[in-house]
């Protein structure tokens, strides 16, 4: 989708996690060699993209806290410098880019939840269905308390797997009410959750990333 | 139906997973409790949306709070001063037993010894300490007299919500308490029937009783006045009725000039109860000759808060006005209601506050109890970072439990993997051979995962999980690179 | 009365934790000029014509079930008769200070002899004068002062007349801190409709404890 609005895209090997697993669960020290890591990896993109709302939630909230808990003047600098250029994946559309209609074609029912850290922590706000509703064919349909938590919280749905499965519960039902096919979001995490249950109640709705409906066209629909 | 009788103490409560999951075996509390948050979520969010300056007093709200904590030590000696001059006798309590202490001391002075009793103001800070259990091992009757605390009083159960303590109990629940406990066989079951049961309770008592106890929304450096803020009248009653009135308050209750009141007076009730002002506010300072008690009593409880405050993270956790908004945002505390978190302090304020307040050993699932979503954080009308506050406490409970338990292990594994590119292949690798003996094929193919050991145990209980990709991302991107475009 | 000194081992230890949390004890030079430093970008004062501000609180007041009409100074009494009559009720207690010329006849109006609060019991009703009313909240202020008397006055009865003056409603609640300013250790009590509770289901209930009735009549 990156390259069909002419951009370049690098995947650069090295990367692996944000630290966002280790830092929320309480490891700090386990997540503060990642923060060089990433800026290692990306320091020289032009922006950088991340299909997860939560992973950039993290940067942008805590790495420059952690660059200044390893105390390394250089990397505090470079963290600085370098997290204005990243970017979620929708918000790189609409805000950086100014876009909503991206000739996107994908003739499915819909339904979209606003991830957690997104919404709040990013204030993606409206974004994301800004850009759902501007594809071709599309049924979008609001789903109810759209902005209230899945119940996946990482860690969260291990270590309180009961109420973490009430809250699911309660996100299914309310996806599985409003007759879609799909069920979408900006965080894959969320979506895992989701899908897992969707799938135990073999109910036949799957869950996609946003980003897969907007790579859909009338030419190589999906 | 299950039973919260016990206590609710962090020492003793079992914790959050466990009591969580009893709770949520519960259908008619998570009814009533869900039916409650949603009423008083909806109510909060008209009446903050009418109020286009509403995150300009979020702002001052949070800057006065972190201003009079800064500098609490001035503010409480100018209280103490204030206070004094103007009648009122404070007093000082390291911890919760020497807060119990003084007031079990203060009440029997003023007390007639033939009937010793008090009337009380539903209090946050008295519940923290359990204060009425010490009065009553003193020979001393406690009537509560806020509405919901009555209910919770008579029918031998436990705060679940900071300002709606009885929100877990519907109205037949309350009509049997009240049928057994007042003797009224014949009561009705409408809302209006219970208050009215409750007026005529309570009455009498009111006219009679001589010595109240209190707690405090607010305390004022400036003037020496004390605030509270309430709906029912009850408040009123004990604070002008009695001779002595005893207030109990945490040292963090002071603000520093009586102007800030117009802040916090706009915050608390659109926050805690959704109404653009509480039915009744009273302020007063000392004692006046002619209205209200003669014996006026403060006393100034740490019982931990100092702890908070030494630590620069948490320390924000004092900025806390007790509104309960977070509670009522939560879509934990929306599955599982008050008790679950073993302290009177539940949802995600008790989430961060009991864990500080109580050694943190008591407390170690309470910063786990969140899917740190931010809901709180939102509506939080002092703008306490509760998820921030909570990935504090977690990295304090991992540091308490060391490096050599199963989870600790596996962390550190994952962060080696994550720290190097051949490692992270390699897992990606052998993560497909391990699932193998787990992966199933659904009926259109797709290998799913219906059952995971362990640790991961939990996901699987209502989830399936999805095989791992036969080719990753990075393997995708690689072929097609080396392909070219 | 002179203020003893208080040296509890409790409070000196106390001030030291909090000493030492932050670092040093504060000091009010330096206290005074950060508290005003404090960015207060809320509104503090009103937006809407005097007209408009009655008319919003006359909303809030009838939005808690109170009666409210207006009149003007020599109304006062015929107002206040038909209030009390609509209500049926006779036996009504006085605040000293209320000024006689707004007492109608035909009423038992018995001024507070301030003896103990049963006293006050069973007395039908209360009239009182008001200190300050907010429009946005619609809550009105008493405070101990001639007109409004002690605070057990305007709770033990079942019914509550209240006088409001037109010049002293205002719109927001920071104007009304602004002209508590210098009565601030006044026993002051604010009053948004009538006392309620939402115990039971979240549903609102009208009259607990304090009074169940309130009327207001807004004078000017």
């Amino acid at each position: 989708m990156l390259e069909r609005l002419g951009h370049t895209v690098d995947f650069p090997a090295g990367q692996t996690c944000c630290g966002q697993m280790h830092w929320n669960t309480g490891y700090q020290a386990e997540a503060l060699p990642l923060v060089p890591r990433f800026v290692a990896q990306f320091r020289h993109a032009e922006a950088v993209v991340v299909p997860s709302s939560s992973c950039v939630a993290m940067m942008r909230d805590h790495y420059p806290i952690m660059a200044k808990e390893i105390g390394d003047a250089r990397l505090i600098a470079e963290v600085d410098q370098l997290l204005p250029r990243v970017y979620e994946f929708s918000e790189f559309l609409t805000r950086c880019l100014g876009l909503t209609d991206v000739g996107a074609y994908y003739p499915h029912r819909v339904t979209y939840h606003a991830s957690c850290h997104g919404l709040r922590n990013l204030g993606l706000a409206d974004g994301p269905l800004d850009l759902l509703r501007s594809v071709k064919g599309i049924n979008l349909i609001e789903i109810e308390n759209m902005d209230r938590c899945c119940g996946f919280g990482g860690t969260f749905a291990v270590k309180n797997a009961d109420v973490s499965s009430a809250m699911l519960a309660e996100k299914t039902t309310a996806v599985l009410n409003t007759g879609a096919e799909v069920c979408t979001a900006c965080d894959n995490s969320c979506l895992m959750g989701i899908q897992g249950a969707l799938h135990r109640q073999r109910t036949g709705v799957r869950t996609v990333h946003l980003a897969e409906i907007l790579a859909g066209s009338e030419e190589a629909p999906r | 139906m299950s039973s919260f009788n016990i206590l609710l103490d962090p020492k003793t409560s079992p914790t959050f997973p466990i009591a969580a999951r009893a709770a949520l075996g519960d259908t008619q509390l998570r009814k009533n409790v869900r039916h409650a948050t949603e009423v008083i979520q909806n109510k909060r969010a008209r009446v903050v949306g009418e109020m286009p300056d509403w995150q300009q007093l979020r702002e001052t709200g949070k800057q006065i709070r972190q201003h009079t904590m800064a500098h609490l030590d001035f503010y409480l000696e100018e209280f103490e001063r204030n206070c004094t001059r103007a009648g009122g006798k404070v007093h000082w309590a390291r911890d919760g037993e020497e807060a119990k202490r003084i007031a079990t001391q203060l009440v029997k002075e003023h007390v007639s010894p033939d009937s010793p009793e008090v009337i009380k103001i539903k209090s946050m800070t008295t519940e923290e300490i359990h204060l009425n259990l010490a009065l009553e091992a003193a020979g001393i009757r406690v009537y509560e007299t806020d509405l919901a605390e009555l209910i919770i009083q008579l029918g031998h159960d436990q705060p679940s919500h900071i300002v709606v303590p009885a929100l877990h109990k519907n109205r037949q629940q309350i009509r049997e308490i009240f049928q057994r406990e007042m003797n009224l066989p014949a009561l009705g079951e409408k809302p209006q029937d219970l208050a009215d049961a409750a007026r005529r309770f309570l009455r009498e008592k009111f006219l009679r009783v001589d010595t109240a106890v209190s707690g405090a929304n607010f305390l004022i450096a400036e003037t020496g006045s004390v605030t509270i803020v309430e709906s029912e009248g009850n408040g009123r009653m004990c604070l002008t009725l009695p001779d002595t009135l005893i207030t109990i308050a945490g040292i963090d209750k002071v603000l520093p000039r009586f102007v800030d009141l117009e802040v916090m007076l706009q915050l608390l009730p659109r926050s805690a109860t959704g109404e653009r002002m509480n039915p009744y506010n009273s302020i007063w300072t000392g004692v006046r000759p002619g209205d209200g008690p003669r014996n006026f009593h403060v006393i100034l409880m740490d019982n931990a808060r100092t702890e908070v405050l030494a630590d620069a993270e948490g320390r924000q956790t004092l900025n806390c006005i007790r509104c309960g908004a977070c509670q009522n945002a939560c879509p934990v505390y929306r599955q599982t209601g008050g008790h679950a978190y073993g302290s009177v302090y539940a949802g995600p304020i008790g989430a961060i506050l009991t864990p500080q307040l109580q050694q943190l050993h008591h407390a170690q699932t309470l910063p786990y109890a969140s899917s740190l979503c931010g809901a709180c954080y939102e509506v939080c009308p002092v703008k306490i970072n509760i998820p921030e506050v909570l990935i504090h406490l977690r990295n304090k409970v991992v540091k308490q439990k060391g490096p050599l338990n199963p989870e600790a292990i596996a962390m550190k594994t994952m962060g080696a993997i994550f720290r190097s590119e051949r490692r992270f292949r390699a897992a990606q690798r052998l993560g497909r051979i391990a699932e193998t003996p787990l992966v199933r094929k659904d009926g259109s193919g797709e290998g799913w995962i219906g059952w995971l050991p362990g640790l991961l145990g939990g996901w699987t209980q209502v989830r399936d999980l999805r095989e791992m990709p036969k080719e990753t991302f990075r393997d995708w991107w690689e072929k097609r690179s080396s392909h070219g475009r | 009365m002179a203020a003893e000194p208080n040296n509890s081992p409790a409070r000196t230890e106390i001030l030291r934790r909090i000493r030492a949390a932050n670092g040093a004890p504060a000091e009010g030079t330096s206290a005074s000029r950060q508290w005003n430093a404090i960015e207060r970008d809320y509104r503090r004062s009103a937006t809407l014509s005097h007209e408009q501000i009655l008319d919003l609180l006359e909303d809030r007041l009838r939005d808690y079930d109170a009666q409210v009409v207006r009149a003007a100074e020599h109304e006062i009494a015929p107002a206040i008769s038909r209030m009390l009559q609509g209500r049926g009720l006779s036996r009504i207690l006085l605040p000293p200070g209320i000024d006689p010329a707004w007492l109608p006849q035909g009423f038992d109006f018995v001024v507070d002899p301030g003896t103990s609060a049963a006293d006050l019991d069973p007395f039908q009703g209360v009239l009182t004068a008001s200190t300050c009313a907010i429009a946005l909240t619609g809550s009105i202020i008493l405070q101990n002062v001639p007109g409004q008397g002690r605070r057990a006055a305007s709770l033990i009865p079942d019914y509550h007349l209240c006088i409001v003056r037109v010049e002293d409603v205002v719109e927001t609640v920071p104007e009304a801190f602004a002209r508590l300013r210098n009565t601030e250790t006044v026993p002051t009590t604010f009053f948004a409709g009538p006392s309620a509770t939402a115990d039971i289901e979240m549903t609102r209930i009208k009259g607990v404890h304090g009074p169940r009735f309130l009327d207001i009549i807004l004078v000017g």
